[in-house]
């Protein structure tokens, strides 16, 4: 005998809702981008690229583009350069204090971030410097390095400890097995943890809302700021642009780094 | 013309490994001559892997010093200690070719380009794998990655090949031909070599010299013949094969065999290993292999020769031999194994044990 509701389909039909419920609005700003008229009706009346090319001559906003961009690359970069080698340390060596560290450089994953965000406010006012790039480059690095550890020591687990020491014992210096074993088996996590932390960086709204200037808007914020005076169809296509990029980026990141692992396993 | 080989190629002296208030080695000292295959026997946790590690640089000892050709190399970094090591799970690197595997520690050696190829190739033909320099070593089998990291380890003509247990992730039948394999490679290269095992089989079957460990320290070294027929204590003659212990008072003492008394009052004679007084405890060990078995009524007395009765209380057939357990009067019982002749011994047969004094070793307790 066979039922017709099983538990079974009930749990399909409620992952479908949910997954309606979560894509739809994002589903719709993508299709109100293509929406030529002022205000958002359905069904679209016609379809057109004219917000976009509204979007590609506001200059206050392809200066947000620029900031996101050169602000994301630099937080990939420096996330990954601090987080590779504190990921190797915490792996292949002991030392004391070790799993304190560990835990202290992962704890920005569970602060909220807008307690981060005024956190480093006031210690930036307390030091008496004035918020710049830096600061928020810095801000930046802190929410992201603990996913660059995370995947790169998951990634050294798995890295026997026996080819460093077949390489070293074979003849090459410390640096050496680096460069010609560590860093090549590692590279896909190395490439993973960086394309975490740019699009990661690049997404965030909340802590960049209190690290700012007006110099160095990020696009989220710049789109917090338009929201405020009124809702134009821009926003529609400066969101569509964000989702492709957000949702592209990590998708050609694994295709290129499952090609990697293929090689090495 | 022939050199004279070093008898003391590898050294420790005074060598120590602490961690923490463990202690992995005590103070040993050892040497290791050169062309030699040396293993280092013993169950896990006896050090020797430790001690291995610390001669290849990977742990750094908290005592004592290590020698090599009679050069102090406590402080020479790994990478310049030229030794070829070999690991359990091969350690093969996973993202380049056989070729460059081998390659690899030629790289660091002052070897021109055109050189390197030539030794590549003769090291895949010496480990029997010609031809497979292109592929990668996830399609190798576990045997053949096993024969590229020794290809690999020769290849840079080390001063000592270090082995950690390279058989223990192989299957039976191959660990067997593998064991051969790399008995004759090392007899043909006559590189000295450290071998370390916790397999009695291997460390027997083929070693110059086997050195016995246990809790970090050295419980007897010698030939295989010497530490398996004259175990020095009751750990090396237990762990050794199969052995028998009984724990026995010297009675009377002749010029090279004593008479003993067992715990059930019956003598027996025995050949001692060091000095023993009328009165003294010791315990006799005798290898289940070298006593033969008797049905009681077929018994004819040798004058010479031990006698025990008993009774068979178990049994397993390995196929060749069997394996007896015969239960004495005095409640002990004697593991024995013997080929099987016409038919094997039964469950609950009486029978007679007859070994020679000269198997019957007495030893400190």
């Amino acid at each position: 005998m066979k039922k017709f509701i099983s538990g079974w389909s009930l749990i399909k039909l409620y992952t479908l809702l949910i997954y309606v419920w979560m894509f739809t609005p994002i589903v719709a700003v993508v299709i109100l981008a293509f929406n030529p008229q002022q205000f958002g009706t359905f069904p679209m009346e016609g379809f057109s690229f004219k917000w976009f090319v509204k979007l590609s001559r506001n200059a206050t906003i392809l200066d947000a583009f620029k900031n996101s961009l050169v602000l994301g690359g630099f937080t990939a970069v420096f996330s990954t350069a601090i987080g590779v080698p504190a990921a190797m340390a915490f792996i292949r060596y002991d030392f004391k204090g070790k799993d304190f560290l560990n835990t202290l450089l992962i704890a920005p994953i569970m602060i909220p971030e807008v307690v981060l965000g005024v956190a480093l406010l006031l210690f930036i006012r307390w030091l008496q410097q004035p918020k710049s790039f830096a600061l928020l480059l810095i801000g930046h690095v802190v929410l992201t390095l603990p996913y660059v550890l995370l995947i790169v020591q998951a990634r050294l687990v798995g890295i026997k400890k026996e080819y460093e020491e077949a390489a070293l014992s074979l003849g090459a210096s410390p640096f050496q097995t680096f460069k010609e074993i560590t860093f090549p088996l590692l590279a896909p996590a190395i490439f993973a943890g960086m394309l975490f932390s740019f699009t990661i960086s690049f997404d965030d709204v909340t802590a960049t809302l209190f690290w700012a200037t007006a110099q160095n808007q990020t696009v989220p914020v710049k789109i917090f700021g338009m929201l405020r005076n009124s809702i134009s169809p821009e926003i529609n296509a400066l969101g569509a642009v964000m989702i492709v990029l957000t949702v592209s980026i990590p998708l050609a990141a694994g295709y290129v780094t499952r090609r990697f692992a293929r090689g090495s396993k | 013309m022939t050199q004279e080989k070093n008898p003391a190629f590898v050294r420790f002296q005074g060598i120590e490994k602490r961690y923490g208030k463990v202690v992995a080695v005590k103070k040993m000292d050892l040497e290791i001559p050169e062309g030699a295959l040396v293993t280092l026997l013993g169950p896990s946790g006896c050090g020797k892997t430790t001690l291995l590690r610390m001669l290849a640089g990977l742990e750094t000892p908290t005592g004592g010093d290590i020698f090599i050709k009679g050069k102090r190399i406590n402080d020479t970094p790994i990478h310049k200690r030229n030794l070829g090591m070999i690991f359990q799970n091969y350690a093969l690197f996973p993202h380049k070719s056989i070729f460059d595997n081998v390659a690899f520690g030629l790289k660091y050696r002052a070897v021109p380009k055109s050189e390197i190829k030539d030794k590549v190739e003769k090291a895949l033909e010496t480990v029997r794998l010609p031809g497979v320099g292109n592929r990668n070593p996830s399609q190798l089998s576990g045997g053949q990655q096993q024969r590229i990291a020794l290809a690999r380890a020769i290849v840079i003509e080390p001063d000592v090949l270090l082995m950690d247990e390279p058989l223990s992730a192989l299957d039976e039948n191959l660990r067997e031909d593998m064991r051969r394999e790399i008995d004759n490679l090392q007899a043909e290269l006559g590189v000295t070599t450290i071998f370390v095992t916790h397999d009695q089989r291997e460390a027997l079957s083929m070693s110059d010299k086997v050195v016995v460990m246990k809790d970090g320290l050295v419980q007897q070294e010698g030939t295989p013949e010497e530490v398996y027929n004259n175990s020095a204590n009751h750990f090396v003659a237990d762990f050794l094969g199969h052995s028998n212990f009984l724990s026995a008072v010297v009675e009377e003492k002749h010029n090279d065999v004593l008479k003993v008394r067992l715990d059930d009052k019956s003598s027996c004679l025995v050949s001692p290993v060091g000095n023993f007084e009328k009165g003294d405890k010791a315990e006799i060990v005798i290898r289940a292999q070298k006593m033969k078995l008797g049905y009681q009524d077929e018994h004819s007395p040798e004058e010479d020769m031990n006698f025990f009765h008993g009774t068979i209380v178990d049994r397993s057939y390995m196929g060749g031999e069997v394996s007896y357990f015969v239960e004495l009067p005095g409640k002990q019982v004697l593991h024995v194994i013997n080929f099987v002749k016409r038919s094997p011994y039964r469950r609950g047969d009486d029978v007679y044990v007859k070994v020679d004094p000269f198997h019957c070793r007495l030893l400190q307790s």
